[in-house]
């Protein structure tokens, strides 16, 4: 993610928006104005769609089918930008469809029957940084998870969409590795890094990417000589490692890896110079003792 | 042996597929992403994480990365907020062919969004905070999709007297509304059948949760944010999409 400026995130929001319901300005807000006095009544409804696309695959005759459902409710419009918006969508979709469902339509009906994918992976949100784009992954290959600077909470932490989707692909899908991929660049690290001592607790990026203060307070101690740059990127790194540490905090997950069943690898992606590392947890190796460092294996790093 | 001579045969016709003139793009490239496809899932040998990951990297630094890096390195600006689920089927980057730069991209079971919860759910919430304020977005679109086996989970547990999944559990029930909805509405279809409306139901639900954001309801009062539901469905190929609008509905006279 982009470095923001150090702003604290509150004050980001416009306090002077009036943010009752009632006031919305939508370009659909209709029917005459309500005059003190008088009994007339607006009703406010939350509804949705009515501008409905859908795109049809292989089984329809050649070029494109499209059902336009254009249900007016009242005297809705779609703005220019809406229309365009859909246009796009449906370009991307087809030619997904063109290039890789019809071409592949044996695999994509087997995968329809279930999946088996042999990884899970933990990446960032970051919009540079899909897994799907840098590694390849095509469909059924990787169960993924993308949250805001790759963070995985402790076992201890109780549950969250992180470990949720852990117990699934661990317990359930049975995933045979799990890899954890950093980045350069991260907003997130970068916000774990700027975060003040004391607790702001409007946000909701600070309550999220506390998640990861052990790795800043190691890369504090071990490199406070180090600009703020550097210090973010042996963040982005450490948090990555720490990650794996916290895997092991859950106990289904460190049964697996003793049993040589599962394995844990840390991955950090530089999108500035396009090099990838890659490296993998060497259980049997490592210290046992609480957040002390962990042996590694298998470290690659390809340019 | 039959393997190692399907393999061959596939390099062979990429070599001789690249040597012919084509007048297509479309032809090409479908043509080459089928043999790709092909020649990645034959393979003489078990595959390594590490290869495996390593073919794929190789393949984007060569291919893709000179295309996007110049500008995203300095910073992102994506058009979208993408909440998708983590269905190794399912990826928008495939299916909407979003590429580097396009999306901000959460993914979690059953592409969930709760309402807000700064305690339970700092995850998601810092996921939308960062993109609506700090990335400033102009669309959020979630995805459903078809077979989906949080959706599954939500609609059958504790009813089939399975175990509970500690973390899973706790995750999906915040799609219990829709479930509910859906069970109400639908309780003479199969099961399948309800899952089906379901995973469609939790999309509009997590669509009003979304509202429940200040920085969300801040960029709507604004109109500088869209909210959009999709639908994908591997099983028919199709996806649908629709807009999540608000208005009031014209006044009644008493």
């Amino acid at each position: 993610m982009a470095a923001p400026s150090p702003t604290p995130f509150s004050r980001l929001f416009n306090s002077s928006v009036d943010a009752r319901p009632t006031s919305l300005k939508t370009a659909t807000i209709l029917g005459p104005k309500l005059k003190s006095g008088e009994t007339e009544q607006a009703h406010l409804r939350l509804l949705t769609s009515f501008k409905h696309l859908k795109f049809k695959a292989s089984k329809e005759p050649p070029g494109l089918t499209q059902q336009l459902d254009n249900r007016k409710l009242e005297s809705l419009t779609e703005s220019e930008n809406g229309c365009d918006l859909f246009e796009d969508l449906k370009h991307r979709f087809l030619r997904f469809k063109r290039r890789k469902f019809k071409e592949n339509l044996d695999h994509f009906q087997n995968l329809a029957q279930g999946q088996a994918p042999k990884f899970m992976i933990i990446a960032c949100a970051d919009s540079r940084v899909c897994p799907s784009i840098i590694l390849g992954f095509q469909p059924g290959e990787a169960f993924m998870v993308r949250n805001v600077a790759n963070l995985v909470p402790t076992f201890e932490s109780g549950p969250s969409e992180t470990n949720a989707a852990l117990e699934f692909a661990v317990n359930s899908l049975k995933v045979e590795n799990i890899l954890v991929i950093g980045h350069s660049c991260c907003g997130g690290i970068r916000a774990l890094m700027s975060m003040e001592d004391e607790v702001d607790s409007s946000s909701f990026i600070r309550s999220w990417v506390v998640v990861g203060k052990n790795a800043r307070l190691i890369t504090k101690s071990a490199a406070s000589n180090l600009s703020f740059d550097q210090q973010c990127r042996h963040c982005e790194k450490e948090s990555v490692n720490h990650s794996l540490l916290n895997l092991l905090t859950y106990p289904w997950i460190e049964e697996k890896v003793a049993e040589g069943v599962l394995s844990l690898h840390g991955g950090y992606y530089d999108f500035i110079d396009c090099t990838f590392e890659k490296w993998t947890l060497d259980y049997k190796a490592s210290n046992r003792e609480k957040n002390s460092r962990f042996a590694v294996k298998n470290q690659f790093y390809w340019c | 042996m039959a393997r190692k001579q399907t393999l061959e045969a596939a390099v062979e016709g990429l070599k001789r597929f690249l040597s012919e003139k084509e007048d297509s793009n479309e032809e090409v490239a479908a043509k080459i992403e089928k043999l790709t496809a092909e020649l990645r899932r034959i393979d003489v040998a078990p595959i390594d994480p590490t290869e495996m990951i390593k073919r794929g990297f190789n393949y984007f630094k060569t291919n893709n990365f000179e295309e996007f890096y110049h500008e995203l390195a300095e910073s992102q600006h994506p058009k979208f907020l993408v909440f998708a689920c983590s269905d190794s089927r399912v990826s928008p980057s495939i299916i909407l062919n979003f590429k580097p730069g396009d999306a901000f991209m959460v993914r979690n079971i059953a592409n969930m969004v709760p309402a807000f919860d700064q305690l339970r759910y700092s995850g998601v919430g810092a996921a939308i905070e960062y993109a609506v304020s700090v990335l400033e977005v102009p669309n959020i679109l979630i995805i459903g999709h078809s077979r989906c086996g949080g959706i599954q989970r939500l609609m059958t547990h504790p009813e089939d007297g399975s175990l509970p999944f500690d973390f899973i559990d706790e995750w999906v029930k915040i799609g219990k509304p829709a479930a509910a909805k859906v069970k109400a509405t639908f309780d003479n279809l199969p099961i399948e059948e309800q899952c089906a409306h379901c995973e469609r139901e939790a999309v509009k639900l997590s669509l009003i949760n979304l509202l429940t954001y200040p920085y969300v309801l801040t960029g709507i009062a604004n109109m500088k944010l869209q909210l959009m539901g999709g639908y994908y469905n591997f099983v028919e190929g199709s996806f649908h999409v629709r807009n999540f609008e608000t208005h009031f509905t014209t006044p009644v006279t008493m």
